[in-house]
Parts: structure tokens; sequence; C-alpha cells
């Protein structure tokens, strides 16, 4: 399986919508087929159309707040005495999370497609809460499924949508999470398709959802290379880009730009969430082997049993807590881009602990599992390497969890 | 080539001037026994039988047949199981062609021609897989052909009338016809004029197939439809079973009763 060079990594599928043959592709029913193909002829018109460019980074810019800030952790660096650590805030983008670019782009095309509602799905509240704020500012109705058991665990983002407006639809299906969100917001679509567009909160579902996400965040890499850039005057020559993945979408996007360099120089590294240490259970399908299946209209890595029934994942991190993943990433991995390992529910607490003890840095639980794997390598590599974590989402979300588990 | 016992039913029912009358149940709902039993009992009023392989991810169904398909899955019902539960029922003489209904990643992990085998062996005779839509299930129904197996193409009211023209000249002898934008056992929201109006578009395309209609119908609605080749209940039937669990019931007198009801509407 190979990457090739020059041609954006979204746009590397075959006509069946499947990327290196195998992952992706649309699995749905009959009746999406028509809105999936509409949804993509128009994105493919709009990527084109200088007007949508020019739109879409001007809400980036003036509306999200571009770029976002790409800083050297000074204090971190010396106390694990290795590599250089660096991060990317994109949590300082409006609303605390990447997922504001993909909400932005899906309420743009929603407006162009003229259609009056959108839906989305949510895991950690983050997709849900942007959403509903993108929505309010482009003067959509707007419709938020969430895990009931999500719900209970992050509320300040439920608030959020519910102050901009957002219904919020609790799903009491399956496990009560991200991937029961996810179904019944595309059941929800299955009978609405003609009058609501649907956002898909992560580079998850039918080809086209995965598209749009992509390259929506790509934003955050195409920032991050003008500030290497600046910084450093040249590319360094050792650079790991360490995110965490749960759908990949904010991993996607800090490292689409930085694609076709060698991986010696470039090293992707993404960090899925390992679950509690005493628990078999995990949402890292791509870190484990998981097998190929289908979930959510696509073919991907996915923790499921011999039969087929996808598995409940277990992770502190609401945002993680999903059993497949990025059919992009899966792609990554086959073709050796980019690295997967996990980090235990305890070690992205601990690693959170250690940022928040030496940085003026408040990252979610999500981006912890990617500083733990930080922490992990930092001190084995030289100081001319550089680690640059993204920072992708903030823990304000997470005080009643880091409360009950940190106590603070 | 043979007639496939499918063509078979239609024809059965067209000379009796009448729809053929299609149910869904889920396997395993609430129980293996109980759902074989289920078969079993409305075999006789019943002219196909569509049995769903539950799947815990699945995007196109509805309330009713979710909670039928975790509970089945609740209970442990295993795909060895569901090829137990048609081998068995194909062993009653009474037995109707029956179709077997779910999602690919269950063929996926399956194995495409080991699950096909195994159908052919216990006894299935046509298949419809929600989320592999034309083209995509081109390969696959040939496969399915090749082993005399029904592959059931869907339409739906957002299908093209181009795409529908592609989709009929890559079908069998069955196609399913989406009555409205909804997943399973919704309410119906569009009247049966309009769904007959599109229901008549797909058969001047080609009158020779057996057209069903399903999706949101029910003991109230499914006279109105009786001019469809084949009508399929399914939701009504789920809820049924849910119901006759609350209440302590026998779900299965409980579902031939209303099995009888739509019958005589149609009849």
């Amino acid at each position: 399986m190979k990457i090739k060079k020059g041609i954006p990594l979204i746009d590397q599928h075959d006509k069946n919508g499947f990327w290196g043959k195998k992952f992706g592709g649309n699995f749905i029913p009959e009746t999406l087929k028509k809105p999936v193909e509409d949804l993509a002829s128009l994105f493919e018109k709009l990527r084109k159309n200088n007007k949508f460019i020019k739109d879409r980074d001007y809400y980036f810019e003036n509306w999200v707040g571009a770029p976002t800030p790409f800083v050297k952790l000074e204090n971190l660096t010396n106390y694990l005495g290795g590599a250089q650590i660096w991060t990317k805030i994109v949590s300082e983008a409006n609303g605390g999370a990447h997922k504001i670019y993909n909400a932005t782009v899906h309420c743009l095309i929603a407006k162009k497609s003229g259609k009056k509602y959108i839906v989305g799905d949510t895991g950690a509240g983050y997709a849900g809460k942007m959403l509903s704020m993108a929505a309010k500012k482009f003067g959509l109705k707007c419709k938020i499924f969430m895990g009931a058991k999500d719900i209970k665990r992050q509320k300040p983002n439920c608030d959020a949508m519910r102050k901009n407006g957002a219904e919020i639809v609790p799903v009491y299906t399956g496990s009560q999470t991200l991937v029961d969100a996810v179904s019944e917001c595309m059941r929800y679509w299955v009978s609405n398709c003609d009058t609501t567009h649907m956002c898909v909160g992560s580079t998850v579902g039918p080809n086209i959802f995965v598209k749009i996400c992509g390259w929506s965040t790509s934003q955050i890499s195409r920032e991050l290379l003008v500030q290497i850039k600046e910084e450093f005057g040249k590319i360094p020559k050792k650079l790991k880009l360490l995110n965490c993945v749960g759908g990949g979408s904010s991993s996607f996007g800090f490292w689409n730009e930085f694609m076709d360099y060698d991986k010696k120089q470039i090293e992707f590294v993404g960090i899925e969430a390992g679950g509690p240490n005493k628990s078999k259970r995990h949402a890292a399908p791509l870190t484990y082997g998981s097998k190929i299946g289908i979930l959510h209209g696509a073919a991907q890595y996915v923790n499921q049993n011999t039969d087929g029934q996808i598995e409940e994942t277990e992770s502190i991190s609401a945002g993680l807590d999903y059993p497949g993943v990025s059919p992009l990433h899966c792609f990554l991995k086959d073709a050796k881009r980019a690295r997967y390992t996990s980090a235990s529910d305890e070690e992205a607490l601990s690693a959170y602990k250690i940022v928040t003890k030496y940085e003026n840095l408040n990252p979610s639980l999500e981006p912890s599992h990617a500083f733990a794997e930080a922490i992990k390598i930092a001190p084995k590599l030289s100081k001319d390497t550089i680690v640059c974590v993204n920072s992708c989402g903030d823990a304000q979300k997470d005080r009643d969890i880091l409360k009950q588990r940190l106590g603070k | 080539m043979n007639i496939s016992p499918i063509s078979l039913a239609f024809k059965k029912t067209k000379k009796q001037k009448r729809p053929a009358l299609l149910t869904y149940t889920v396997a395993g709902d609430n129980t293996k026994k109980k759902s074989l039993e289920i078969l079993n009992s409305i075999s006789k009023y019943v002219d196909i039988c569509e049995l769903g392989f539950p799947h815990n991810t699945p995007i196109g169904d509805g309330g009713q047949i979710q909670t039928s398909s975790y509970r089945a899955i609740n209970n442990g019902i295993k795909m060895k199981d569901i090829f137990e539960i048609v081998r068995s029922y194909k062993k009653n003489k009474n037995s109707k062609p029956l179709i077997l209904m779910g999602y690919y990643n269950m063929v996926y992990q399956y194995g495409e021609n080991n699950f096909l085998n195994k159908c052919k062996k216990v006894g299935v005779n046509g298949l419809i897989v929600v989320d592999l839509p034309w083209p995509d299930n081109k390969i696959f129904a040939k496969k399915c052909k090749k082993k005399n197996i029904t592959f059931v193409q869907l339409l739906s009211p957002t299908t093209s009338k181009k795409r529908i023209k592609m989709i009929i000249n890559d079908s069998h002898d069955m196609i399913y016809y989406i009555s409205m934008l909804s997943t399973t056992g919704g309410k119906l929201k569009v009247s049966p004029k309009k769904i007959l109006n599109n229901y008549n578009v797909i058969k001047k395309i080609s009158k020779l197939k057996n057209v069903v209609i399903g999706f949101g119908i029910t003991e109230k609605t499914i006279s109105s439809l009786k001019k469809a080749d084949g009508l399929v209940v399914g939701s009504a039937l789920c809820k049924k079973i849910s119901e006759s669990i609350k209440k302590r019931q026998n779900p299965v007198t409980n579902v031939v009763s209303i099995v009888l009801k739509l019958k005589n509407k149609i009849s």
C-alpha cells in the first residue's frame, strides 16, 4: 500500500471511495445514496470555488481565530531532559477545540445547499458544541445526537450546546456513547435527508464525510507548516508530530500538510485510547490490530467480535471512545506513513498532571493521551529532536472527571 | 433455469389476485427457540418470510427493530444459530421462501463465499443487505445468482429514474421499494397514492419483476397499498413481540394473530 506524492490524501481513493483499495467506501442504505452523491458533487464544486475558499478563510481567521499558537514548552522540555517539546494549542480556537473547523465548513456547505437544518453527532461534546456555535452563527437550526453516558460525563459542553440553541437528543441504545450517537444521527438523516444537512463529527462515515472533515481540519497543519518555518527557518531534520486518535480528525488535520515529507524526517505518531489499565476494553483498533469491518458506512479497522458485532469500548476520554477509526488512518497505518500506539486512562491522567504542573496549559483528556507518549519518548531523544503535540482540546469540559480522579 | 421459490410465491398470489404478504422478524427475538416458533406458526398465512440477522450498529433501522435486534444479541444469538434456525424452519413442510436480511459487516466477517455456501446449504432463498447499495453490490449479487439465491435490490424515493433503470437491470426476481424517507417502522408520512405512483414508475420500467413495498406498513395502512406485488410488515411485528414480553404474554400467539389480521386485510 503506497501513498502518492503531490495529491491530497483525501483524494487518493478509487472510484468506489476506497483508500488503499480497502478502507472507506459507502456502505449506506439506498435512501442515502443520492444525498451523499449530491453532497459529494457540491463539495467538489465548492472546494474549487475561490469565493467559497475566501469565505472559509475569512471565518477561520476572524471567527475561529487563526492561527492558533505554536509554542515551546520550556519547563516540560527541561523536566524531561531530552527532545524539545512544542505544542500547537489548537484548543485556543473559538470554542476550545479543533472540531470548529469541520463544523464551520459543514455549515457553509449547508447554506450553499439551501438546507435550513443541520444535525451532528458528538462524543466529548466538542463536535456538538462547535456545530451548535456554527449553526447559530450561520442561522441554521441544529440538533445534536449524544450518548446518554456522554451527556452525563461532559456536562459543560452540553450546557454550551443548549445555550447556543441546539437541541440535544440523548441516545440510549447500545453503550450510550459516541458509536451509538453516530448511528442515531445517521438514522435521523435517513428519515430527513430532504431538508437536513448532516455533519459527521470526525473523519469517519461514508467517503464524503471523511473528505470534508479532513479537508477542514487540515487548516491545523497549514498553519503549523508556516509557524515551523518561521520558528526554525526551515523544516527541522527530526520532527515528530504527536496526536491523539479517536475518529482521527485532529491528527489527520495536524499531519496533512506534512504528508509528503520522508517519515525519517517527520514522523507521525498517533496515540489511541488504551482504556483503563485493568480493563481488556480499549478504543485502540490500530494499536491492537483489530480486524477490518464496516462501521458507520465505511470499511476500517474496528473492534468487533468474530460475528461482526461492534464491541463496546472503554476510555476515560469520551472524545476517543470510539471502536473504529478513520479510513485515512487505516491507510496511513498500512502504508507505514504513521505509527500508532496507545496510552491508558492512567497514563493520560498522569500526563495531564505533569503538563499542568510544569506549564500554563490545560489539555483535555484527549490530548493528554498524546502528551503521555511525549513524556514517554522525549527523555530518550536527542535535544535537536522536535516533538510537537497537538493540544487539540481544553480540559474545561473534563473538570468533573478530573476532580473525581485527581481531586482537582 | 429453474423458477425460484420466491417467483413461485408471487405467481401464486397473483393468481389469487392479492399482494404477497412478507413478514420480517429478527432471528433470536426473543430467544432462538421462540423466533423459530414464530416462523413456524406464521408460515400458514405468510407468502415469504424475511428473517433479520441482527447487528448492533444498524444505520437503517428504527426503534422497534433496534429493540428486537438488541434483545436477540443480548440473548447471545450468533450467526451460526441463525443458520440453524433457517435449517430447522426449512424442514417444516409448510415453510415458505426465506430471505435473510441484515448488514454487510456480518456477511463480510463470515466471508462472502462461506456465507453464501452456508445460505445455500440451510435453504436460504434470498438476501437483503441493507448497507450494500448498487453498484457496490454487483459482484456479490452475481455470486448470489450463481447459487440461485435472490439478491434483493432496494429502491427508495430518492433513487433517480436513471438509477432505477440501472438497478432493475441488475436485479433478480424481487425488488424492494422503500415507501418513504425513513428508517424501518416510521409512521407512514407519505400518502399511499404517492407511494403507488412511485411504485408504478418502477413497474412500468419492468413489468416482470416482483416489486414489494416496505417501511411504515401496519394493520392500518396495509389495505391502501394492496395493488403492489407484495407488502412487507416488520416493525409492527417486532413491536408486538416487545409488548408481549412486557405484558408477560406469549409472543408467538400474539404475532400469529396480528399476521392473520394483516392477511385478512389484503385477501
